[in-house]
């Protein structure tokens, strides 16, 4: 693990990084990977120092196929001048695991839960964010 | 020590509240003091004779220690372990085994909030937190804690089990129309179904009054071991059982939103008490938004799971319903100063003690379920009353 974040790029502290910067440096060069175990090859999400199902302590990290399915889904309902309504889902990527998002493109309320979805990294603010879009009209 | 013989070795004994709704002008420590000085009196006891403290905080790490300082105790058992609204009952099982072990004689267990009239900057709090607990997987997509979380569960809830907004509603209606009958409460006016449907939305499928209130007020409470709580001035209200489960922390890593740790607290609380659902008479869960009370219905068996929503339909949680839910109130309506778990005891003993009102329930066997962060801590304790020991 450590081995391939110390190479990850030039612009990366020099010396061993633990699982949550590796995850969050390779997202800020815009390349989305997530930590797959390689005592027993599933994905671990979100990144850990040890394998929940196995425990081992070793990983590949690996792009996503970036496919999805909504497991969750609401609307924030916000005040314009607070950045107005805004989608907050949790989808269950095809590799087993689930993590927090949210669906753009389509008004928040539109996504329901069932629906596949594919992530895209995408600039929000100062940070590079992984969200979904719908993956075809229903 | 087995949990055979820790049921009903001790015994709720007093029980206070101070500042509850609004306590404008006054700290949290100061209307925890009242409290606790309430707590003490009505179990006919002296603050020096306290050498238990359980106590917790939402911001100040340390909190045991100046509750100590505060009240002028020197504890030789504190317990200041936080899992966010459930702790109150989660102290619970610790202080019953200091007592049965001899640790200490009296414990105090104590909280205080003064969320509402407090001057403290709730949005420069939030953004503290996210520094000095972390979730950076989640805060980047800007949730809306806690309220976000339940309302993922109830969505969730609604697509598998065809759960409607109504019968979320239902939950709020019902807690109102026991807040009518309570004169403590903070909301007392009437409600319907439709209030709740065409309430504001806040985070769909919620609306503010699927939320439970933002409210001050402090809440404690007195154990002692049972021998003891014999002499005392009140009918006791004996612990029977009392479990703890933690599946999560973030709802992002919450296996089935459908099922919460209450499906392991509370068949693990009803073993230890040698009771089955069918043995309570009166519920005290912690709802602080409607989707939790159905939830803690199903996994705590009072319905098979998926079934909340037609349980609680057409007034059966609420007064002269089939089963007594959050008579007081709940957090939706009676109050909800922060963490919430204290008063759930405090209503269950007052029911078991014949002290409550016009909302008085035969009640010989309560069961107190407390919830704590984003459905994260589970925490169940049963009460009874002599008859139940």
């Amino acid at each position: 693990m450590s081995e391939q974040a110390s190479t990850r790029g030039a612009a990366a502290p020099s010396g061993p990084l633990g699982p949550e910067q590796t995850y969050l440096g390779h997202l800020q060069d815009g390349d989305w990977r997530i930590p797959r175990c390689r005592g027993c090859g599933k994905a671990v999400f979100y990144p850990r120092t040890a394998c929940l199902v196995c425990g081992a302590q070793e990983f590949d990290w690996v792009a996503p196929s970036g496919l999805g399915t909504i497991y969750s889904t609401t609307v924030m309902r916000r005040p314009v001048q607070a950045g107005g309504d805004l989608n907050l889902c949790l989808v269950d990527l095809d590799e087993g695991v689930r993590m927090m998002s949210r669906v753009e493109d389509v008004d928040p309320a539109v996504p329901r839960i069932g629906d596949r979805v594919r992530a895209e990294v995408r600039r929000a603010g100062e940070q590079n964010l992984v969200v979904f879009t719908l993956e075809a009209a229903r | 020590m087995n949990a055979n013989t820790l049921r009903g070795a001790a015994a709720v004994v007093g029980v206070g509240q101070a500042g509850m709704g609004d306590a404008t002008g006054y700290t949290e420590m100061e209307i925890l003091a009242q409290a606790a000085v309430r707590a003490v009196a009505d179990a006919g006891l002296r603050m020096s004779d306290i050498d238990g403290l359980c106590t917790c905080s939402a911001s100040a790490t340390m909190w045991a220690m100046p509750v100590a300082e505060y009240l002028g105790i020197r504890p030789s058992f504190i317990d200041s372990t936080m899992l966010g609204g459930s702790s109150f009952v989660a102290h619970l099982l610790p202080a019953i085994q200091a007592l049965q072990a001899g640790e200490c004689n009296a414990v105090l267990v104590c909280y205080g909030s003064t969320q509402r009239s407090g001057t403290v900057n709730r949005a420069a709090v939030g953004k503290m937190r996210q520094v000095l607990d972390p979730q950076p997987y989640e805060t980047p997509y800007e949730p809306m804690q806690p309220i976000s979380a339940y309302a993922l569960a109830a969505a969730r809830h609604m697509a598998q089990y065809g759960t409607t907004r109504e019968q979320l509603a239902e939950v709020a209606v019902a807690a109102r129309a026991w807040a009518r009958l309570n004169p403590e409460a903070w909301s007392r006016g009437p409600l319907s179904i439709q209030d709740v449907l065409d309430a504001r939305m806040v985070c769909d499928p919620l609306t503010v009054r699927d939320c439970c209130l933002l409210t001050d007020g402090a809440g404690a409470f007195v154990l002692v071991r049972s021998d003891r709580a014999r002499d005392l001035p009140h009918k006791p209200a004996y612990v029977l059982g009392s479990a703890t489960a933690v599946w999560h922390r973030q709802i992002s890593s919450m296996e089935d939103l459908t099922v919460t740790a209450a499906a392991e607290s509370g068949p693990r609380a009803m073993r230890m008490a040698g009771v089955t659902p069918a043995d309570v008479d009166l519920l005290c869960l912690y709802d602080a938004f409607t989707i939790n009370t159905l939830l803690f219905l199903e996994d705590l068996g009072f319905c098979p799971k998926g079934e909340g929503g037609r349980f609680v339909e057409g007034g059966a949680i609420a007064p002269g319903g089939r089963l007594a839910v959050n008579t007081n109130g709940g957090g939706l309506s009676f109050g909800h100063p922060g963490m919430y778990g204290v008063f759930l005891v405090i209503e269950a003993v007052r029911q078991l003690r014949g002290e409550a009102g016009e909302r008085q329930q035969r009640a010989e066997v309560a069961l107190v379920h407390g919830n704590g962060a984003t459905l994260s801590s589970q925490s169940t304790a049963i009460l009874g009353s002599e008859a139940a020991l």
